[in-house]
């Protein structure tokens, strides 16, 4: 059968070749793994996506939640509003304050995930 | 005495005790128990994270402040739930990347610093221990409350109980005792909710801060343990002493009480009260940014196969622990008007047990959900003290016996009883500080040493193990030294208290600076192979190279 014959010749496998074609195929990977300035660069690349997405998500809770305390303290009439009979203050820190964190949190996810995503398509990218 | 108390605790240990033993067959030694969990889904392993973060504190505490203090401690929820943001943007997937299991390990897989690696040891013992003693009180709070035993033998009893479960390996943390824990806790606290909402509507809504002040909603008659001096709102003083006794009539004011700290009207219903603003940032710095380094939730991050999928637990804790947390509110809220007379006795961390009966009478109804609130009392208490006690005992087994991986198990013992018998002796020698304050400064501590470490490691390769220990030495030691003069010191008034009081917002700063300054100074200890580490941390696991 061909397929036998094909599956029982030998192959001279030579290291250098197949070494070769793989930095080839993959240079970026090889950069990664051999830490040239290239691959330094990808990564450093990559924790700086991240960070700046991590620091805008606590931005925006910072100011979403942080202003807060002083808003309360410079205007103390916010804190008399009433909406349904409750007393504005505990409404977005008893209620509101969950949803919120977590919306953050899920908008976060989304968007570190989607840096990773970027990360692998440079990597993988055949060039 | 409520007849169904007992039976419930009896249920949710035995509970625990099968769904653990059901958990073993799968896992017979460490490394199994890790595989297993890694087929566990986020749903689950988030279930499980969460009913070992969802303490004592949380169940009892939260609701008891709010009784107490009013809207301006509504931050320590909303700080215990934004914990896990801060721990989610900044820490959860390269955590999981490095591979480290627990705190010290991090150090020596970031920094390979035996020395830091101790100082971490060192912390991670005081933060174990501060988190603890709260847990036993709360404890014995319940003790005395449902079955009406002393303090000092139910907190004692309660922690010789843990002690023998983690040390007999009876409670190991098992994913689906802890998820079936999270989920005990979030009935026990939402049924009866729906009873007491279900109440305040046939009592005619009565006002939750009446303009005059909290009233005795029936006849009540108060013991007070200590002389005190009691004013009523029309301005009459009753001087009571030691052992005394008063009834009041229904609809008759709570009269203010010298020896308890609370808020009355305006103070209670409204922020500011007489916390200043300094206090407020302060607890939230210490919440936000002390989640991370409390030693019990790192251990669970590794039960997750991979970075993208610690990420997607986290974001499923930020919400069950949130969800958790719209009940307590309502508790302490409620506790104005059926349970006022726990400002009279100071005893506010009772409320959530206290309420259902207050609220309902001594029927049968009533009487169930309050066993169903011990019950979720208990399995708070026994879920977040056996978590940080494995974690700790695993700490001083690894780091200060120093015996090697897959020891002895004997010497696993030894380190759990080590560590349980400092907490013990200070929670039955302690009985007096509210349980979410004590536990607000173990996050003070974490925020301020393990915190920095941890973002900076993370993200900054110029951080170095001199710079690094320099931060922790700095910002954690003077939180430390906070926390030992405001528990074991004298009282103080003014700023030293605020500041003292309250440290995080100015040691968390202090360890951040005194961290990236030393490194800078430091930078030719840099580790080499910081390029690698940080690809480690950073990269998706399928580029794994």
């Amino acid at each position: 059968m061909s397929g036998a014959n094909e599956e029982g010749r030998r192959v001279r496998v030579v290291l250098g070749e197949v070494a070769g074609r793989r930095t080839a195929a993959d240079p970026a990977r090889a950069d990664l793994a051999e830490q040239t300035p290239v691959g330094e660069a990808l990564v450093r690349g990559l924790v700086r996506a991240q960070l700046a997405l991590a620091l805008r998500m606590a931005l925006v809770v910072v100011t979403g939640l942080g202003a807060l305390p002083l808003l309360f303290a410079v205007a103390p009439a916010v804190g008399s509003i009433r909406i349904l009979g409750v007393n504005l203050p505990w409404l977005l820190l008893g209620v509101l304050s969950f949803p919120f964190l977590f919306a953050v949190g899920w908008v976060y996810v989304r968007w570190a995930e989607r840096n990773e995503q970027d990360f692998t398509a440079v990597i993988r990218r055949p060039e | 005495m409520n007849p169904y108390v007992v039976p419930s605790l009896a249920v949710v240990i035995l509970a625990t005790v099968a769904i653990g033993a059901y958990g073993l067959r799968f896992a017979r030694t460490t490394s199994d128990f890790l595989v297993a969990s890694r087929s566990v889904s986020p749903a689950w392993n988030a279930a499980a994270i969460s009913g070992e973060y969802l303490s004592a504190a949380s169940f009892l505490g939260v609701a008891g402040l709010i009784l107490r203090y009013g809207v301006d401690v509504l931050w320590y929820p909303v700080g215990f739930a934004a914990g896990y943001l801060a721990l989610l943007l900044f820490v959860a997937a390269p955590l999981r990347r490095s591979g480290a299991f627990t705190l010290p390990d991090f150090c020596e897989v970031r920094l390979r610093s035996p020395l830091l690696r101790r100082l971490a040891t060192i912390f991670v013992i005081f933060i174990g221990c501060l988190y603890l003693v709260p847990q036993l009180q709360g404890a014995g709070l319940t003790f005395t409350t449902v079955a009406g035993g002393s303090y000092a033998w139910g907190a004692l009893l309660v922690g010789l109980v843990v002690t023998a479960n983690v040390a007999l390996g009876g409670m190991r943390a098992i994913t689906f005792v802890q998820a079936f824990q999270y989920w005990l806790k979030l009935t026990a606290l939402a049924v009866p909710v729906i009873f007491l909402a279900l109440q305040w509507q046939a009592a005619g809504r009565p006002a939750i801060d009446p303009p005059s002040g909290p009233v005795f909603p029936v006849t009540t008659t108060v013991t007070f343990d200590d002389a005190a001096r009691l004013t009523l709102p029309d301005g009459t003083v009753d001087e009571v002493e030691a052992g005394a006794e008063r009834t009041y009539p229904a609809g008759a004011p709570v009269p203010d009480v010298s020896t308890v700290d609370d808020r009355r009207g305006p103070d209670w219903l409204l922020p500011g009260g007489d916390g200043s603003l300094f206090a407020t940032y302060s607890l939230i710095l210490a919440t936000f940014l002390g989640t991370m380094g409390l030693p019990h939730v790192l251990v669970r991050f590794y039960t997750n196969p991979d970075g993208a999928s610690a990420r997607r637990t986290t974001l499923v804790v930020l919400g069950l622990v949130g969800l958790f947390y719209l009940f307590p509110t309502l508790y302490g809220v409620l506790g104005r008007i059926w349970a006022p007379h726990l400002l009279m006795t100071g005893q506010t961390d009772a409320v959530v047990l206290v309420l259902p009966e207050a609220a309902l009478g001594g029927g049968h109804l009533g009487r169930l959900l309050g066993a169903l609130v011990a019950a979720g009392a208990l399995a708070a208490f026994l879920s977040t003290s056996s978590g940080i006690l494995t974690s700790v005992a695993g700490v001083v087994f690894t780091d200060v016996l120093r015996a090697e991986r897959g020891g002895s198990v004997r010497d696993f013992r030894v380190a759990t009883v080590l560590a349980a018998a400092l907490p013990i002796v200070l929670a039955v020698s302690v009985a007096t500080m509210d349980v979410s304050r004590v536990v607000g400064l173990a996050f003070a501590v974490a925020a301020s040493s393990f915190c920095p470490l941890l973002v900076l490691g993370i993200w900054w390769r110029g951080l170095t193990d001199v710079g690094a220990a320099a931060g922790v030495l700095a910002g954690g030691g003077a939180a430390m030294a906070a926390v030992l003069v405001t528990v074991l010191g004298p009282p103080l008034t003014g700023w030293p208290a605020q500041l003292i009081g309250q440290p995080a917002a100015w040691t968390v700063p202090l360890a951040f600076a005194v961290m990236v300054v030393g490194s800078l100074a430091t930078s030719r200890r840099i580790p080499r192979d910081v390029g690698a580490t940080m690809l480690r941390l950073h990269a998706p696991e399928s580029l794994r190279l």
